[in-house]
């Protein structure tokens, strides 16, 4: 799936999207958290405050414990500061 | 009849007045019209510029919800939300929210529902770019903006 990150997030990993393939016991955007924060340094800082952490899947916000099931996109931000 | 919606996420200025002529254009059914803008101020000299990061797809789609949700819930006539993303200087508009109604409640409330709506749930992210030095820090979401968000949903 593909897989967006945005503001500090992006900053934090160094890039802005990328292809990933989480392995096959991943069901949930927390479990897919906790698995990008054991892919190195960079994913570790992005994803230290979690919890703080806002998740969509292909374009609609989701809580962290949301089925990622057949979604094609995942993005992760901080929380929006818009307006 | 439904409300006329009109959304668009840009790089480019806009001009307001100009929007909302456009919108009450042919439509003599209007009593009442609020515009607002947000406009990037300077904090005091301080400011460069603000940097906005948008997520392209996603953020219009979910200012189109928001303005079908605000449509739903007050008899409109027509709404338009313009959101700008890039680098934007002080002094220049952000965003532009325009209700028009039959009567003042409704566009007031709506237009009020719709910045606070934007504010938390628009994928935009402000970064602010100083006068005194290059780096940027990213601008952090407001508890007294989530909390007005969340007044719409008791």
């Amino acid at each position: 799936m593909k897989a967006l990150y945005f503001a500090w997030v992006r900053e934090r990993i160094g890039k802005a999207e990328e292809e990933i393939v989480p392995p096959e016991n991943i069901n949930t955007v927390a479990e897919l958290m906790a698995w990008l924060s054991g892919q190195g340094e960079s994913y570790a800082a992005a994803f230290a405050h979690i919890k703080t952490m806002r998740a969509a899947l292909d374009h609609t916000h989701v809580k962290h414990d949301a089925l990622i099931q057949n979604a094609r996109e995942v993005a992760f931000f901080p929380p929006m500061t818009g307006g | 009849m439904g409300a006329r919606i009109l959304v668009r996420v840009q790089t480019e200025s806009f001009d307001g007045a100009a929007e909302a002529a456009r919108l009450a254009q042919g439509c003599t059914n209007i009593g009442a019209l609020v515009s607002f803008t947000g406009l990037c101020r300077d904090e005091g000299g301080a400011l460069a510029g603000l940097e906005i990061e948008h997520y392209p797809g996603m953020a219009e789609e979910e200012i189109t919800r928001a303005a079908l949700e605000a449509a739903s819930r007050w008899p409109l006539e027509g709404i338009v939300a313009v959101h700008r993303y890039g680098l934007i200087r002080p002094g220049e508009p952000i965003v532009l929210v325009i209700t028009a109604s039959q009567h003042r409640f409704e566009a007031f409330a709506a237009a009020s529902f719709l910045m606070d709506y934007l504010k938390t749930e628009a994928p935009f992210w402000k970064k602010r770019h100083l006068r005194a030095d290059d780096s940027g820090d990213w601008v952090e979401a407001k508890a007294q903006d989530h909390a007005a968000a969340q007044k719409w949903r008791a």
